[in-house]
């Protein structure tokens, strides 16, 4: 039988730093929770919103799959590979920070706000070369039905990291369904809601709410209002 | 009360020098750096840790041999003195911040 846990959005950390306002769904920063950890694999789940003209100055990481979806506006990076880019609402990037990085991130508009998740999945691998990738995704190829927009293979839809994880994007109308099925046995599934509303299992999920799903190959989702949703299939062990 | 001795090992030096200086900021904790599984065996005839992180850039033999050494915790320390390194010190010492 599937077992599953819910995390409404309000329940989330939330960090304030005037510049940056960012809801940390497992513990980040200052916020620690130790029930609020991880789910499986993925071990950071931040909701990021950073003023006009700001960013986060250079900083490491290592050791990690760092993934991120803007949802509006556009975030400009660096990083110590010498990669430079900026990434738009429809754009996703990935980093394997593995031996070592160090990169910063910025809006890139002086005025509006950039929104977007950063979501860190553990490494299947340590001490990789690190690695940057980003890649535009047709946005038509979610209407109402789910687009792969991560997985653990170099040749597959979307990027790819090291790790057996599958990120789909949904964005679908009031009133359908759909099923997902899981990819390899022992993985679950973390669900966010981006906008609108949702019902999986039972439980209803509304904006920014998160859902997590295991010891079940597959699960419908149905669409109580316009939604749009980020499926996150990683190892429950790791 | 006294301090909480943090030992991290790790390969890339301006890496860790962020998280000594991240582990240094928290009042009552104490970190010490090192490069090698030697040099962490050595330090620990010195120092009594509480708590070991390994950071990137150890092979498994010197993994091992540091979790083999010691008797206080032994984690592996991920991200880079990111936003996960409190977290994970409070966790595997079950303190609250």
């Amino acid at each position: 039988m599937a077992q599953t846990i819910f995390h409404p959005a309000a329940s989330r950390g939330k960090a304030d730093l005037g510049w940056l306002k960012s809801y940390h769904t497992f513990s980040f920063g200052g916020y620690y929770n130790p029930e609020r950890m991880h789910f499986g694999a993925l071990r950071v789940l931040n909701d990021d919103t950073v003023d006009g003209g700001e960013g986060f100055g250079e900083h490491p990481h290592d050791n990690m799959e760092i993934i991120s979806i803007p949802l509006k506006g556009g975030l400009k990076h660096h990083d110590s590979m010498d990669n430079v880019a900026v990434i738009n609402n429809g754009d996703i990037q990935v980093m394997s920070a593995g031996t070592g990085i160090f990169h910063e991130e910025h809006n890139d508009d002086q005025t509006e706000a950039v929104q977007f998740l950063q979501i860190w999945v553990y490494p299947n691998v340590l001490n990789v070369e690190p690695r940057y990738d980003q890649l535009t995704l047709n946005k038509d190829d979610r209407h109402n039905k789910l687009q792969q927009i991560l997985s653990p293979n170099p040749d597959d839809d979307g990027v790819w990291i090291h790790q057996n994880a599958w990120f789909n994007l949904g964005g679908f109308d009031k009133g359908l369904s759909t099923e997902y099925q899981l990819k390899a046995n022992g993985n679950g599934v973390y669900v966010f809601v981006i906008n609108g509303s949702i019902r999986i299992n039972g439980q209803v999920l509304n904006t920014r709410d998160g859902f997590g799903i295991w010891d079940t190959d597959k699960f419908t989702i149905d669409i109580l209002e316009d939604a749009e949703f980020l499926l996150m299939e990683v190892p429950m062990s790791f | 009360m006294q301090n909480i001795e943090i030992l991290i090992i790790g390969k890339h030096p301006d890496i860790m020098k962020t998280i000594l200086r991240l582990i240094n900021n928290k009042p009552g904790w104490n970190g010490t750096a090192v490069f090698t599984a030697d040099e962490a065996i050595e330090k620990g005839n010195a120092i009594p840790f509480n708590i070991v992180l390994l950071g990137a850039g150890l092979n498994v033999t010197e993994s091992k041999q540091i979790q083999e050494h010691y008797k206080v915790p032994v984690i592996q320390h991920y991200g880079g003195g990111s936003g996960l390194l409190y977290a994970e010190i409070y966790q595997a010492l079950n303190i609250q911040p």
